[in-house]
């Protein structure tokens, strides 16, 4: 197998014990797998459930059955039943995720928020620090702001932080959760030759994009998503 | 989410099995059990009366346990049982290897005595005795934990709420122990205190590769210090995983009930 993401029969139900335990069916029987170099992007209405097969394969969310399949330092392993360590180790290593929001930590600069992924796989400061001022360049972050805590920024910029740190390592896999939402036209442009050099090297991706435009210049395949309805 | 990094082929620094305590007919603590490796940020949570506290303290040797046991890898690779450990045994693995954080700073600090020799303390009890590198360390500390070196000479007494607990940390993590437990460590602190003692607690941790324990009730603080989270409630564990897996995608109906009682930011 040469995948890197090969998803086999993945289904989640959420049951909320709060109302009363009524089961909310996700999706089911999700099946598709992402090559090296390849971006396949999800589509589907507004809770379809995209988000949820995102955060399966990150291992945030759990899955009920099937299999996550991931190529982790030559081997799969299932992340639907990896030890925590173990999706630790993989997300350390292997699945970058750029979410929608940035979770900002308080007091951390912005330098140093982009920076972290590198410095935690073993790199210099002052290499790791480089290399985030590239990505924020390139990402119109003005300089004079790189110092403070993105906490105080507007959504553009924050979600700019926040795609510099998801696309500053050399994970080979990376999740994009509507990565240009809230960009102006230059600004995607940028994401979209990240994701263009990403493909170069080999990064498999998966994205959900709702811009039909972005979709179109991204997209190698597009997994329809309703067609894992789960039958509620 | 605290990132760092977790070695594949390790061996389990503390392991505990199948614990319990019953105080009389009350069961405190029921049939705990867990592995927790060099460099992993374990949280306890639950509320009020869910034997947290219990279990960390049968987990450090303070408490005896009424069945199962906890073992721990010492400095030489060895592990031992805490039960089989004498009186000076645990004391010595107490100033050194480990560190406990309380939630009242005077419970883990020398109130009256200097801030200097709080920290210093901890230095001469494993043997240092030049007075001027014990003091350039205790200040190097003071440093790391962001309060003033002019206030070394003053008693922590003198100090607020939020340098005390800074001040206790510095105290405990001076002698580089592997493991440190904390008990609700941002507990009594003013919101803008805890996020800054949160912020220096997570890069202490990152850099030093602790192995921590910590129990608190509070979920942000689970979250943004741990790797791992067990949920506890009338003394068992009832859900137990990735720490962001156990808060965004909650199985167990109490700790849905945890996670929904959280005031969105």
């Amino acid at each position: 197998m040469t995948a890197m993401i090969d998803i086999a029969g993945a289904r989640k139900t959420f049951t909320m014990h709060l109302q009363g335990g009524i089961e909310l069916p996700v999706v089911s029987g999700v099946t598709f797998h992402v090559d090296p170099g390849e971006c396949v992007v999800l589509s589907g209405p507004s809770g379809a459930g995209k988000s949820s097969i995102l955060k399966m394969i990150f291992g945030n969310y759990r899955c009920d059955s099937g299999g996550i399949g991931i190529r982790h330092r030559g081997a799969v392993i299932d992340l639907a039943t990896a030890e925590p360590r173990q999706v630790l180790n993989v997300r350390r290593s292997t699945i970058g995720y750029v979410s929608q929001f940035l979770r900002a930590v308080p007091r951390v600069a912005t330098i140093d928020v982009v920076a972290e992924p590198l410095i935690v796989n073993g790199m210099s400061r002052a290499d790791a620090q480089a290399r985030a001022g590239e990505l924020l360049h390139r990402l119109n972050i003005p300089e004079r702001l790189w110092r403070l805590p993105p906490a105080t920024f507007s959504g553009g910029e924050q979600q700019r932080v926040n795609i510099a740190r998801g696309f500053i390592s050399d994970l080979p896999i990376l999740l994009l959760d509507e990565p240009t939402a809230s960009l102006d036209a230059a600004n995607r442009s940028v994401v979209v030759e990240l994701v263009a050099e990403k493909k170069r090297q080999g990064v498999a991706m998966v994205a959900i994009v709702h811009d039909d435009e972005i979709r179109h210049l991204i997209a190698d395949r597009i997994v329809d998503v309703t067609s894992f309805a789960a039958a509620a | 989410m605290a990132d760092q990094v977790l070695l594949d082929n390790d061996e389990p620094l503390l392991v505990a099995e199948s614990l319990s305590k019953s105080f009389g007919r009350i069961a405190a603590c029921r049939d705990v059990s867990f592995s927790l490796y060099p460099g992993e940020v374990l949280a306890i949570v639950g509320e009020s009366g869910s034997g947290k506290s219990t279990l960390l303290q049968l987990l450090s040797g303070q408490l005896a346990a009424s069945a199962g046991h906890v073992s721990y890898r010492m400095r030489d690779g060895v592990a031992r049982d805490l039960a089989t450990l004498g009186e000076a045994e645990r004391r010595f693995l107490f100033r050194t290897d480990w560190g406990f954080v309380h939630q009242d700073p005077a419970q883990g600090l020398r109130m009256a005595v200097s801030a200097g020799a709080n920290v210093g303390e901890r230095l001469m009890a494993v043997g240092w005795n030049h007075y001027g590198r014990i003091r350039d360390t205790a200040s190097d500390w003071l440093t790391r934990v962001e309060i003033d070196t002019a206030r070394i000479d003053d008693a922590p007494r003198t100090y607020s709420g939020g340098m005390r607990q800074r001040l206790q940390i510095a105290r405990n993590l001076v002698t580089e122990p592997r493991l440190v437990f904390m008990d609700e460590p941002t507990g009594g602190l003013d919101v803008s205190v805890q996020a800054r003692l949160l912020d220096l607690l997570r890069g202490l941790v990152a850099e030093l590769h602790l192995a921590v324990i910590i129990v608190t009730h509070d979920l942000a603080v689970a979250r943004l210090l741990s790797h791992r989270v067990m949920v506890m409630k009338g003394g068992r564990v009832i859900e137990t995983g990735l720490t962001d897996q156990v808060l965004d995608d909650p199985r167990e109906p109490y700790t849905q009930l945890l996670v929904s009682s959280i005031l969105p930011p």
